[in-house]
């Protein structure tokens, strides 16, 4: 159904049609974006990769820099984070000294990165990814690979619509443009994201794999570094086709457990899973005052707020942790931590800012603090927990309303119901936000 | 100070009161034992500003007086002399202290006696007297509930206080740690009522439970609501009470529990240690399942495999399945002392009483997990 007069299968990137057309452009929308591959329904391993992540942060947030070699970095070390596709142009790459780059490209606006807002929209495109599929495995904050499998029914589409349409979603709800690579495992899909960026969407198929790969240099395979490369051009083997050349008997004698992974990789073979996110190790929320406390009935309230932050969170992600950990800023910026290990795992707003409230109570001691926040780690899946704490006879009452509230919330939305600490009438909603 | 003493009778003086004594002290002072001679006697006292200790030994004295010494060094010292060694303690030669045993010799370095502080208990309305055996009981079946958790430092002790009144009237013992709860009682001695609940330290707990060790003894208590004072022989230990309050704990105590469990003891206590060894430090749950006279333990460790035991129970109410943390099940059986164990239960999310059966001295209440 999908395929055009010579029977292979083409998507439109702009209108998602199957476009049937010799001419090259969609017949429906006239668009030339198209993708064309034997085997574009067929596959569903993708890496996901944003284009010039931090620099398009700040074009998009300074509209007059679009046109403009923008560099970030700076910082500390003084080399480029990332150089937008226009700075690239004369030359500019990520990693080199700031000094040569701006000898490169004098004219370039140099940004100074504010990772805090990378974060932020890295994680706003990890959700759209996750709304996919929950095999989401992120490889860094502007990349992760997505294992489309099965999810043909549910989105009522093609691994490969369902992509172009992630990529349509990310440029005009989050205004950044990623890169897509399709192929059939991790290590090629992450190879087919780099072919056409910025913007790209390429499709390697388990056709062309090894004749694809045949032409690569050996440092394309992962784990292929300068050392290696020198040792295997030693042995004559510059290319990934010298490789296949050889069985993996050889390889493996004279590479160790390294040749094993050259004689699979080189034939395009990689069966590590995409496998979601790695376990987070903690999960908190931090706010900034603005203007120093130190009264406990100041930051009372805004503990509990920001202890209902992360239990929302760690209840969303199913985990629950035996450490809370508080953390405190000073005026002069020193940072002081306290943490308490719970006998059991929680996930619990109710136990993790009583926990907060004990450990923040001798902090109390006429300092004034710019920052606060809370945290649980050592996290695990939830269940092992009790239900009922002998040493506190009001939990079991305190547990059951916060499974009300959630539930309360759940259907009315996160704002339907404040405990009176967290609300105060002179304003509507918490009285800082996190 | 000259004073000679009996190697046996110095050691068991110390051995009462160096334990007291803090291994890392700021204070230089609380790091020493302070030595008085008088009336043939030698008094020790430790402290570490909230548990002293002091005990008498006969001594020979030659010239009374007293000083302070490191105590974990004079408890090494006399504990590696030779049996039946007569050890002379000799404070005439300056800044140290002479202790000579046969031809051994040492020289202690002293600090001043009157620097020595002193846990004023002011005065301790309350008294009563009770056999240690009665005392260490209480002490032996909540001891291993008091919780850890130092934010929550009012459970950091075992709870005493009278409930009932007159020829009723109980002395009970409580302590937990949130996730199991112990409470044992004995008939209130006489002076006992209308005593203040107090909180004993963890660490004082477990020095008076060492100064109860020989059955006959009896216990001379003396309290008020910031202090205890506990006499045994010779040997006074006082110590602070904890500052808080010990929560309502009758009320997590289940009242309509309706499921009977009834098992033997031991049975059971081997075959939870059994499934447990697959489980992981954390203390994972073993699942009990209960139908027809039946229990079914299992143990799953993710990271390691699984376990399964049966056991003949008497059981016929509803199937139940259960999680404990197989580490306090243990615990408790430890406590019980007949043969035969109740647990009555109401379902998987609700505490669990465990009792010895036909015994209602000491009660304990259990926390299941989710499994």
């Amino acid at each position: 159904m999908n395929r055009d007069s010579t029977g292979v299968p083409t998507l439109c990137r702009s209108c998602f049609a199957a476009a049937a057309s010799a001419s090259g452009r969609c017949p429906d929308c006239g668009s030339p974006r198209l993708a064309r591959h034997p085997e574009l329904l067929d596959l569903a391993i993708a890496h996901v990769d944003c284009d010039a992540f931090y620099a398009a942060i700040e074009k998009r947030d300074d509209p007059s820099l679009v046109d403009r070699p923008v560099i970030v970095g700076g910082g500390r070390r003084g080399v480029v984070s990332t150089a937008c596709y226009v700075a690239r142009t004369y030359g500019v790459r990520s990693a080199m000294p700031m000094f040569k780059a701006l000898e490169l490209c004098p004219d370039a606006t140099v940004i100074r990165p504010d990772m805090a807002k990378y974060v932020r929209v890295a994680r706003l495109v990890r959700t759209l990814m996750e709304t996919l599929t929950p095999a989401v495995e992120p490889l860094s904050i502007d990349e992760a690979f997505l294992d489309l499998r099965g999810t043909e029914t549910l989105h009522k589409a093609s691994p490969a619509e369902t992509l172009m349409r992630l990529q349509r979603r990310i440029e005009s709800e989050i205004g950044i443009t990623v890169s897509v690579g399709l192929s059939h495992n991790k290590f090629l899909a992450k190879i087919a994201s780099d072919l056409d960026k910025p913007r790209g969407f390429s499709v390697l198929g388990r056709a062309e794999t090894r004749s694809f790969l045949a032409a690569c240099p050996v440092s394309i395979i992962w784990g292929v570094g300068a050392a290696m490369q020198r040792r295997l051009a030693a042995d004559g083997i510059r290319t990934v086709g010298h490789l296949q050349a050889l069985d993996a008997a050889t390889l493996a004698r004279r590479y160790g457990t390294m040749g094993l992974r050259l004689a699979r990789l080189s034939q395009g073979e990689d069966a590590r899973p995409v496998t979601p996110e790695s376990q987070a190790r903690s999960i908190s929320s931090e706010t900034t005052f603005e203007t120093d406390l130190g009264r406990r009935e100041d930051l009372v309230p805004i503990l509990r707020h920001l202890a209902e932050k992360v239990a929302a969170r760690m209840k969303a992600k199913q985990l629950a942790g035996y450490t809370v950990v508080l953390k405190l800023k000073t005026t002069d910026f020193r940072q002081r931590t306290r943490q308490q290990r719970l006998p059991a795992a929680t996930n619990l707003a109710d136990v993790i800012y009583r926990a907060g409230v004990l450990l923040l109570g001798p902090e109390l001691d006429g300092t004034r603090f710019r920052l606060i926040g809370i945290g649980v780690t050592e996290l695990g899946p939830p269940g092992g927990e009790f239900a009922l704490d002998l040493g506190d006879p009001q939990s079991a009452k305190r547990m059951r309303a916060e499974q009300a509230m959630d539930d309360l919330r759940s259907r009315f939305g996160e704002d339907a119901l404040k405990l009176g600490i967290t609300f105060r009438p002179d304003r509507t909603g918490p009285r800082r936000q996190a | 100070m000259k004073v000679t003493i009996e190697r046996a009778n110095l050691l068991r003086a110390l051995n009462h009161v160096h334990r007291v004594v803090e291994r890392r002290n700021t204070i230089p002072i609380l790091a020493n034992v302070l030595l008085r001679a008088e009336n043939d006697r030698l008094s020790l006292k430790a402290t570490d500003l909230d548990l002293e200790i002091v005990d008498r030994a006969p001594a020979q004295v030659d010239q009374p007086g007293s000083t302070t010494v490191p105590a974990h060094m004079l408890y090494d010292i006399v504990r590696k002399l030779p049996d039946g060694a007569e050890i002379q303690l000799d404070t005439s030669e300056g800044t140290t202290m002479a202790l000579r045993a046969g031809r051994t010799r040492f020289a202690l370095q002293m600090l001043p006696d009157s620097d020595f502080p002193d846990l004023n208990a002011g005065d301790l309305p309350v008294a009563f007297e009770m056999p240690a055996e009665a005392l260490k009981r209480l002490i032996d079946r909540t001891q291993f509930a008091i919780s850890t958790e130092e934010t929550r430092y009012y459970l950091n002790g075992i709870y005493f206080h009278v409930v009932g009144a007159g020829g009723e009237a109980r002395l009970r013992a409580v302590a937990t740690d949130g996730h199991r709860l112990a409470k044992a009682e004995a008939p209130a001695p006489v002076g006992a009522e209308g005593m203040p609940g107090v909180i004993v330290p963890r660490k004082t707990v477990g020095e008076i439970q060492k100064l109860l060790e020989d059955p006959g003894a009896i216990a001379k208590v003396s309290l008020s609501d910031a202090k205890i004072r506990l006499a045994v022989g010779d040997i006074v230990l006082t110590s602070k009470l904890i500052d808080g309050t010990f929560p309502d704990y009758e009320r997590v105590i289940p009242r309509g529990n309706n499921k009977v469990l009834t098992l033997e003891k031991a049975d059971f206590e081997r075959a939870v240690d059994r499934v447990s060894t697959i489980s992981s430090d954390r203390g994972r749950a073993v699942k009990l399942t209960l139908a027809d006279d039946r229990m079914v333990l299992a143990v799953n460790n993710p990271d390691s495999g699984s376990a399964s035991d049966e056991l003949p129970v008497d059981y016929d109410s509803e199937p139940l399945e259960i999680g404990f943390n197989s580490r306090y099940l243990l615990d408790i059986a430890a406590q019980l002392t007949t043969d035969e164990a109740e647990f009555r239960l109401a379902d998987p999310g609700s505490p669990t009483l465990i009792q010895d059966k036909g015994e209602s001295d000491a009660l304990y209440v259990l926390m299941p997990m989710r499994v």
